[in-house]
Formats: structure tokens, sequence, C-alpha cells
């Protein structure tokens, strides 16, 4: 079986995120790339297909950010091959990312496409759901668990509230992973650093994807704090009371 | 040989030649001179909840049975307290070498490490610290200094200390005030000192006696090259880890830096020190040894020496003081690897600890390592001691008694 893996880079929270200049773009000097977590589940459920049933698998990723560094640690955690992608603007929204990966993978034919869901700067579509549409292959999102069964796989699909299906999806498809049956696998930094040595990453160079729908931000803004916020006063047990009082008011109690 | 130095400790020619140990060979090399006393398990402070002793997993990591060590849980429960290395009478280097050969085998097999010890890793990697906070975030703690903190790539020109702040004191709640009260403390003694802010990468002691060899190295790398941009006279650090490491260990890799921790730095500055340390602590305090400055580093004369020169301290020793002193439990990962060894042990050995030092009827323990506050401090709580004793690093009582209690910024 072979499978592709999409890696995305988001905006790193660890550092405070600002604003640029012209008010619609996250500043990006001192701003870094990570890999979105939920793709990081996706190659940890690629491995885990591949040693159970054996596979190729083969990571993808757009260059910018730190796509070199994802791509080096998923060759040491088992990935066979790592395709850089290369030609397009940086960052580009999730709309262009789909029109990307999907010529990206033409010449691959992968039996499976794995990739992460709600990364934290998906504001214009999944690029899961996206890609499978533009590839029209079937699409299941927010997996916790992808298994192969008669050329086919099995997946388990959340839904809110707690619920879950088993779903059957034959091949090729696309998954969007939410989480893999397991953590990621911890790779020894010792073994990246043999990675950057003795491998190298294929370069993939596509036309820019133009033609791709896009969002145009007016602008761009941290959260607005509102005073609406009433602070109840008292001992407990007048604060018991006017918390009653005021969800009688609302209607919300009788 | 330092007074208290243990006979394993690395202070003699080659003592790091294999930092860690791989093959076969390797094990044999390291570990034939064992004979199999049992001192080690019986010194070691968690060899109850452990699978397998050291002893057990030495020999059958000889007989090539490394993997029915692997699977166990006695290469998690290590928090590198140096008590076997202190007391084994062949000086094997069982904490230095053992365990963190046994984590870098697993890490190596790919077994799954535990949740928090994984995430501190990726961490350090990816950020320099193992909190897994921005570079940028590092200098945070200066604007409540109240005193010119300089940064050495602002400063443009030799400094006499370069002072190695590191990860807690940067970043943990707790620990910025000590690093705050050291910065006080610096300047009223006079001293052109300077930190390395943004740049500054952890040193590695918990990453290096945690397993992860590459990260170590990696870190070793960093920092030297670091290091080789500033010209200073010598390197002062907040945290007895890095003061392990960069005296015990870099130096093996080639790395040599004259360093002191800050209790050997200020104790001998006590005759400028002292004048300043007008306001009377009225207080019993004990002073709690840790693993890195004592048993490994027979530094046990300085912090007790600091704490005397403050007024009105009167001194009480814990009945396991000095190279006896029973370990926090965060060193060498422990601090990553505290659900594991309570889920395997019952206790975090700072509960253990916190009942020694209530027993000296102190008011106060005194400490020397960023760990130790919030891990004292999260103990007097956990074993219904809260109110009972306060937990002060010395940094803080030196700055109480130099401002008086939350007294003005000289």
């Amino acid at each position: 079986m072979n499978i592709a893996v999409l890696l995305n880079m988001v905006p790193d929270l660890v550092e405070e995120l600002e604003i640029d200049a012209s008010g619609t773009a996250l500043d990006t000097q001192w701003m870094r790339y990570v890999l979105s977590e939920s793709d990081e589940h996706a190659l940890e459920q690629a491995l885990m297909l591949k040693d159970r049933h054996g596979a190729k698998v083969t990571v993808l990723a757009l260059d910018y950010g730190e796509a070199e560094e994802a791509l080096f640690s998923s060759l040491a955690k088992g990935a066979d091959e790592a395709i850089k992608i290369t030609g397009l603007a940086a960052a580009p929204g999730k709309q262009a990312a789909a029109v990307a990966f999907k010529e990206a993978l033409a010449t691959l034919a992968p039996d499976l496409i794995l990739t992460g869901v709600f990364a934290i700067d998906d504001h214009d579509g999944h690029t899961a759901g996206l890609l499978a549409g533009l590839m029209d292959l079937p699409f299941v999102g927010v997996t916790r668990s992808v298994e192969r069964v008669n050329g086919r796989v099995v997946v388990q699909k959340e839904y809110p509230g707690g619920f879950a299906a088993e779903i059957e999806v034959g091949l090729p498809a696309v998954i969007g992973v939410l989480s893999a049956p397991q953590p990621p696998r911890y790779v020894p930094v010792a073994r990246i650093r043999e990675t950057r040595k003795t491998r190298a990453l294929a370069d993939r160079r596509i036309a820019a994807a133009e033609g791709a729908p896009r969002l145009t931000v007016r602008r761009l803004f941290k959260p607005e704090p509102a005073e609406r916020a009433e602070m109840l006063a008292g001992s407990s047990e007048d604060v018991a009371k006017q918390i009653v009082a005021i969800l009688a008011d609302r209607g919300l109690v009788r | 040989m330092v007074m208290g130095e243990p006979r394993g400790a690395a202070s003699g020619e080659g003592a790091h030649a294999s930092l860690f140990v791989g093959t076969q060979q390797d094990w044999k090399r390291e570990f034939n001179p064992c004979i199999q006393c049992g001192m080690c398990g019986g010194a070691c402070p968690l060899a109850f909840a452990m699978d397998h002793t050291p002893r057990r997993a030495i020999y059958l990591a000889k007989e090539g049975l490394l993997d029915r060590v692997l699977h166990t849980n006695m290469l998690w429960l290590c928090v590198s307290c140096y008590n076997c290395t202190a007391r084994c009478p062949t000086g094997l280097k069982i904490t230095d070498i053992l365990f963190p050969a046994l984590r870098d085998a697993a890490i190596n097999a790919g077994l799954q490490l535990p949740g928090e010890f994984k995430k501190a890793l990726d961490n350090t990697y990816r950020y320099g610290n193992s909190l897994g906070e921005g570079p940028r975030k590092r200098t945070e703690w200066t604007k409540g200094a109240g005193v010119p903190v300089p940064v050495a790539s602002q400063l443009r020109r030799p400094f006499d200390v370069l002072w190695l702040v590191e990860c807690y004191p940067s970043y943990h709640p707790r620990n910025q005030g000590q690093a705050q009260a050291m910065a006080r403390i610096l300047r009223a003694v006079g001293v052109d000192f300077a930190i390395l802010g943004p740049e500054e990468h952890c040193v590695g002691d918990c990453e290096r006696l945690a397993g992860e060899k590459g990260l170590f190295e990696s870190l070793v790398e960093y920092n030297a090259s670091l290091l080789d941009k500033y010209e200073f006279g010598e390197i002062i650090t907040s945290d007895p880890h890095a003061f392990n490491s960069l005296t015990r260990v870099y130096p093996a890799l080639g790395k040599t830096y004259p360093v002191k921790h800050y209790v050997q730095f200020l104790a001998e500055r006590l005759d400028t020190l002292k004048p300043l340390l007008t306001h009377r602590v009225e207080a019993r305090i004990t002073y709690h040894d840790n693993c890195c400055l004592g048993r490994m580093c027979g530094l046990y004369g300085p912090p007790r020496d600091l704490l005397r020169a403050i007024p009105g301290v009167t001194l009480v020793e814990m009945p396991f003081a000095r190279e006896n002193a029973l370990c926090c439990g965060g060193g060498g990962g422990g601090m990553w690897l505290d659900t594991v060894i309570w889920q395997a042990a019952g206790e975090r050995l700072s509960d253990r600890r916190i009942g020694h030092a209530l027993a000296t009827g102190a008011g106060i323990l005194a400490v020397s390592c960023p760990f130790e506050t919030s891990r004292f401090e999260d103990s007097l709580k956990s074993t219904g001691n809260d109110g009972k004793m306060v937990v002060r690093d010395i940094l803080e009582l030196l700055d109480e008694s130099i401002r008086g209690r939350g007294g003005a910024v000289a």
C-alpha cells in the first residue's frame, strides 16, 4: 500500500502572535512555524499501518516555515520518502494548499492519503476535505483510528457529543486524522541529525496555484475584551441565591 | 579530590570518556568490575519500587539480556541522586552511565516514553528549554528585578561574569523571584555581569541523564559556539544541574570553562556581602543539600556560610544532611517523571524529605536549586503540612536581609 502523508505548518503559539503594519497579516519577524499537531498524528497513523501491514510512506510538505525539519524528522521516524513542494507563495491558504498537494500527488498514485484536521489556521477550509473534492475521492474526516481490512480501510470517526462511527471506506481515499490510536512516537535527536546527513529530500516544483479560491483578509485583530461579566459578591449562600434569581429571571429555572 | 567526593565522581582523567554505552562490549568494559554486592540497591531511595535494582540490571545487561530490563519500570525511577554512585565500592558510574545508557537504549528501541518526559525532550530540542517557552520570553523575569540586567549580545564589550540563569529561573513563575533576587545581589556586591537572554539554551544536564544522547550533544555544540562569541572572566549559574554538567561532563567533551555555582561565588565575596546583610531574619533554618552540589561536588560549606552570615538566623541540621541528604526527586529527568514515580512508589521523594525538614522544628527550609522550591512547597501541601514551614532559596533570604522584607530596591 502506498500512503501519502501531507504535512502543514501552522504558526507556533509559543511566542505571542503580533499583527504586522498592514493590519491584515501576522508579523513574521519573530513568528515560527510548527508542524500542525494533527498532521503529526496523521504521520503516526501511517507509520502504525506500515508497522502492521507493510506500506510505503511518502511525506509531502509545502516549502515554508520549518517544512524541512518536519520532513527530515518524518524520515527519521520511519517514512520512506520525503517531498518538498516548491514554487508556491509563502504560507498559502488551505484552498491553494489543496491545489498544490493535488498537483504534487499526481505522479504518486497513493492508495491512502492521510492528513490532519482542525489546524489552528484552517479558517478557509480543511485541506483534507478540499483535496478530496479536487481529486474526486472519498473523504472521511476527524478520525481517531484507521485500520486496513481486506483492501479497504475501516476508520473510527468522532462526532460531537461523544458519538463515534465506524466507517468502511474504499481506496483510494483521503482521511482527515484527528488523532492516531497512540501518541506520536519520539524520534531520538541523534537519528534526526544522522538523517539530515545521509538522506535527501525530493524537490517537486509546481506551478503557483493561482486559480485557487482564496480569502481576502480585510482586518486582522486580537480578541477585544467586552465588559459583560457581572461579579457576584457576598457569602456562598447569598451568591447561590443571586445565581438562582438570575437564572429564574432569564427563564432558565422555575 | 574535594572532601566528600564519591569515588565514582568524575574528577580524574578519562572520567567521561564514554558518556553512553551502546554495544555489548561497552557494557562489559564499563560494568565488568561490578562485584554484585547490592550496595547500589541498598542506597537507592526508590529501589523498593523498582522491578530490578541497579545490581540486577547490570548483571542482566552484561549477560546480553538488556531486553529484560528495558521493558520494566526501573529505568524511569532514577532521579539522579548519586547515592548509588557515592556508595559503590568499585566506583562504577551508575548514575552517570548506567541509567542514561538504559534510557538511551529504550529511546532507540522506539519504546513508548512517559508522556511528560517525551514532551520535555521535544520542548528542549525545539525551544532550548524543557518548559516549552519561547526564547523571546527568556528575559521576561528581568522586568521585575528592579535593577538593570545586561544581555551579553547588547553589551558589546568584555565583562567579568557570565551568568547562566538556566531554564527554571528564567521561566518558572516560582523561580523567577530567585533570578530577580540574584540580579539584585550581584548588583549590590558590584559584579560586572551579563546574561545570555533569548540566545540561552539549556546546559542539558537533565537531558543527558534522561539518556537523550543526541539532544545533549547538540546542546553542548550550541552552547560551546555561543560561549565562544563572548569575552568574559568566569561563568556563574543559578542551577546545580548546569553546574554538575559544566564542571564534570563538558570538560570530558573538550569544553572547559571556569564555572561556579552562586553559593561558591557569593561565599567567596562574604567580606563584601556581609556588611550589606543589615536586616535580621529571625528564624530557625534548615538547609537541604541538593545532590549535584552536595554528593557530587562536595559543596557543603558555602551554602551554610551564606546562611550563617544572615543576622538572626539559627541554622539547624537535619539528621540526613550533607552526603546523606535525601534527594528532592527532581533531578535527571525526575521533574518530568513525577507521575510515573508516584504511580510506582506511592510518593515523591520530596514528600519524604519534607518530613526530615519538619522534624527539625525549623520555620524555613533553605534550598539552592530551582527545582526544590516548588517541589517542597507542593509536598508541604500534599502531606498536609501547609503553613508549618516555608521554603526559600538562599538567594531570597540574602535579598531579604539586604533590603528588608518587601523592601524597596536599592
